[in-house]
């Protein structure tokens, strides 16, 4: 194994993302995840690769696009209000079947909001955030150690389904350093025929599109691309579980407040209290069987978020609602402490696991 | 075992850089290490805050609010932050800049005048260390080989003159401990 | 003896186009250009979002369909992503070229991005069924300006070469227009230029092509083609706004 180096979140997302033979970075300045950008622009011109700061988050998102039509790995990142802008980018990508890697390190919203971390980007995320029908692979770290394994990951599930891989971060995991081995696997990207790269007078030419002004056709589009949307739900679902095997109570939380919660959970079991967590490492595909297998023996869910309550939608569809389901949450840039929690779990102790 | 650190003081104090030093520290030592700076323009001249947990197991939340050791390197850090240190633990703090007493009585306090040592010394920017180097003493760790390869790493090659001066201003602050 | 051929640039299928709707003039001095210089098999064509959207289907090389306005954005990627061996351009209306993508075209500009842009400017939105777009005339009447383009309400027209000659970036621009013969080869020998600028790595070369819209104008096309004479150019002159290739020689 490497030697670990210690690395702030959003540099390890860089570095990461140049392992994984990532040569095209495109962006815009945003708090808090400038840092990505600030490492592309070092390194990419000295391996011969592209970093260039667009004039706006729109740019960005479609130079993206075009390298993407070419074939080749290629990144951007932002924050909240930028990955708004990126909106439209973000459905034409996905009409277009192109594969990409987007980073949002969240920052408190709605409106130009704070600078401080916040995750109440989810449904955004998880439902596309552009118009029309399609989806997002949606990685969620939960240490800089995964801010590089994801981004590598997300690199390679948006190349093998066609699709934009994002990562969906904030700005404590962005800016947080810890110890990183950075002696990532790396599958190299796949052949693909459907790039744009010149015809070289050698084939019919490729055309990377999203128009379909036949409904008949656009229709059977939408249902191809959900038939694959139906594999990567197979396929990739990813999580984590944490001391569930005997819980009664179960926290689920992603990022920085599954970090939060893991303190609250190994205090309350110094009380004897059988709690445990299910941490979705994606948000989409959402890890709906380890909740609704839980559901055989938890009777309470406490969803710990920072955000005004987005993932306690898909807890409460994913258990079927067979046990009540509660927020603990901050919003606005603070976040949950292991108290509140901790607070959290002794009442649903309390209650006989019944709130 | 687990010990978070707080460090809290002016921007351009060297607030991030010695929590930096003691987490290159507990990574050399392979101990499990987390290091969260507050970010944003408050730390433009404004206050500048880090956490720093180093621990033998995994790091749950890498938030730090309830101190084992507190570093207050100005007044409106020991005023905020007093009350968060955790019964028995530690504040160190620039006596220098920080003119009141510390109010409570469950903690173990070291007053340092690490300001004014370190412009008396001639390294007028290196309080910071000068207080690393008391916490390293109290603790019992100043011998340990990760001082000098966390120095090391935090201080760049173009800097390497750097080196002595800041391990000269660590042994001020060990020697203010014995 | 064959006389007159259709390009292999250009696909052998019917185009969409409205009666005397000069893009197809257009289309086809873009793909015989192609086709002289060679570079069919490692071009990629950008269509836009407006009357050409389909361009994709009518060029033989590879194409990419932007959002409304991104072209310059989306060349931006593809070109970077081969700069050697990628020939990109893309073919834009005035509403993206000048409205929607104003910001991308500006900056692709400034960059003196090393793409070809061909720039039809109508003088309205085609499309989307004849409302204002960003060059109509004062005094133009269209659906969403029925009483006449009202500076005083909705400001001047916007011209473009004139404005982007300003910046430092751009290699070469030029004006010209297509409503009659001497015209139509004065506008194929701009297209080549902007294609072999950009292979010989001079970088951003703009050509805009004035271009009648006889279905939104509400004229035959007959008068259409007297129209830009007869208004258009007067507002929007042709000619050369930069090369900076050739004002170094001068020098």
């Amino acid at each position: 194994m490497a030697d670990k180096v210690l690395m702030k979140g959003n540099e390890a997302i860089a570095e990461a993302a140049l392992i994984a033979g990532c040569r095209h970075y495109f962006g815009y300045p945003i708090t808090p995840q400038t840092e990505v950008a600030a490492y592309m622009a070092k390194r990419m011109p000295k391996i011969g690769g592209t970093f260039l700061q667009a004039e706006s988050e729109i740019a960005a998102i479609n130079m993206v696009y075009g390298v993407a039509s070419a074939g080749y790995r290629v990144m951007t990142s932002s924050s909240s209000p930028g990955i708004s802008l990126k909106g439209e980018g973000l459905s034409y990508l996905a009409g277009a079947d192109l594969p990409a890697l987007v980073v949002n390190v969240q920052r408190g919203g709605p409106g130009l909001g704070g600078i401080q971390p916040s995750q109440s980007d989810y449904f955004q995320a998880t439902r596309g955030g552009g118009h029309g029908d399609y989806h997002m692979i949606v990685l969620a770290p939960a240490s800089v150690q995964e801010m590089a394994e994801l981004t590598v990951k997300g690199f390679e599930l948006a190349d093998k389904y066609r699709m934009t891989s994002m990562i969906l971060a904030d700005g404590t995991m962005g800016q947080m350093m810890e110890p990183v081995a950075l002696d990532l696997d790396v599958q190299p990207a796949p052949e693909k025929p459907w790039a744009t790269t010149g015809t070289k007078m050698a084939r019919e030419h490729n055309i990377i599109n999203s128009l379909s002004l036949v409904p008949e056709e656009l229709e059977k589009f939408n249902f191809d691309r959900y038939e694959r949307y139906k594999k990567v739900e197979e396929n990739e679902t990813r999580w984590e579980e944490y001391m569930m095997d005997d819980a009664e109570i179960c926290i689920a939380a992603f990022g920085i407040a599954a970090r939060v919660s893991k303190n609250a959970i190994n205090q309350a079991r110094k009380e004897g209290i059988k709690v445990g967590m299910i941490r979705p490492i994606t948000l989409w595909p959402f890890p709906k069987a380890p909740f609704l297998a839980s559901t055989a023996h938890v009777k309470q869910y406490i969803s710990v978020e920072l955000s005004m309550g987005q993932m306690i939608e898909d807890v409460r569809l994913a258990t079927e609602c067979k046990a009540p389901c509660t927020l603990v949450n901050r919003a606005g840039g603070m976040i949950p402490s292991p108290e509140q929690v901790l607070e959290a779990i002794r009442k649903a102790n309390q209650n006989g696991g019944n709130n | 075992m687990t010990r978070q650190y707080l460090f809290s003081g002016f921007g351009g104090q060297g607030i991030l850089f010695a929590g930096k030093f003691l987490a290159y520290k507990g990574l050399t030592e392979e101990k499990q290490v987390s290091w969260l700076p507050s970010y944003g323009p408050e730390m433009r001249g404004g206050t500048a805050s880090c956490s720093v947990i180093v621990s033998d197991e995994a790091v749950g939340s890498p938030i730090v609010s309830n101190p084992d050791v507190l570093v207050a390197m100005n007044l409106p850090s020991l005023d905020r932050y007093e009350s968060s240190v955790v019964p028995g633990g530690t504040i160190f703090m620039d006596s220098t800049l920080i003119e009141r007493q510390v109010k409570r009585d469950d903690v173990d306090v070291v007053a340092i005048p690490a300001t004014a040592l370190a412009s008396e010394n001639g390294f007028p920017t290196l309080a910071n260390m000068i207080l690393i180097g008391a916490i390293l003493e109290k603790f019992g760790e100043n011998g340990a080989e990760g001082v000098e390869k966390a120095l090391g790493k935090v201080i760049s090659a173009k800097h390497a003159d750097m080196l002595e001066v800041n391990k000269k201003a660590m042994q001020l602050g060990a020697g203010f401990v014995k | 003896m064959v006389v007159f051929d259709k390009p292999h640039a250009l696909i052998d299928v019917p185009l969409h186009y409205c009666p005397g709707c000069t893009h197809g003039i257009i289309h086809r001095l873009v793909a015989e250009v192609i086709d002289e210089l060679g570079i069919e098999g490692r071009t990629i064509g950008i269509a836009p979002v407006g009357c050409s959207v389909m361009a994709y289907n009518y060029f033989n090389c590879d194409m990419i369909e932007a959002a409304h306005g991104r072209a310059p954005a989306v060349a931006t990627g593809v070109k970077r992503a081969d700069p050697e061996n990628h020939v990109v351009f893309t073919y834009q209306g005035d509403g993206d070229l000048a409205s929607i993508g104003m910001a991308e075209t500006v900056h692709a500009a400034a960059r003196n991005e090393n793409i070809t842009i061909i720039f039809i400017n109508n003088a309205i939105y085609g499309m989307t069924g004849g409302q204002m777009a960003p060059t109509s005339l004062p005094g133009q009447v269209t659906q969403t300006s029925p009483y006449g383009r009202d500076p005083k309400v909705c400001g001047y027209p916007i011209k473009v070469c004139e404005m982007l000659s300003e910046l430092e970036g751009p290699e070469y621009l030029e004006r010209v227009t297509v409503n009659n013969v001497k015209n139509v080869k004065n506008a194929k020998r701009a297209i080549k230029k902007a294609f072999q600028n950009q292979i010989d790595g001079k970088g951003f070369s703009l050509v805009e092509v004035l271009s009648a819209c006889p279905t939104n104008w509400g004229m035959t096309p007959e008068k259409a083609l007297q129209w830009i004479d007869d208004k258009m150019i007067p507002y929007y002159p042709l000619g050369v706004y930069k090369d900076r290739s050739a004002e170094k020689e001068d020098k």
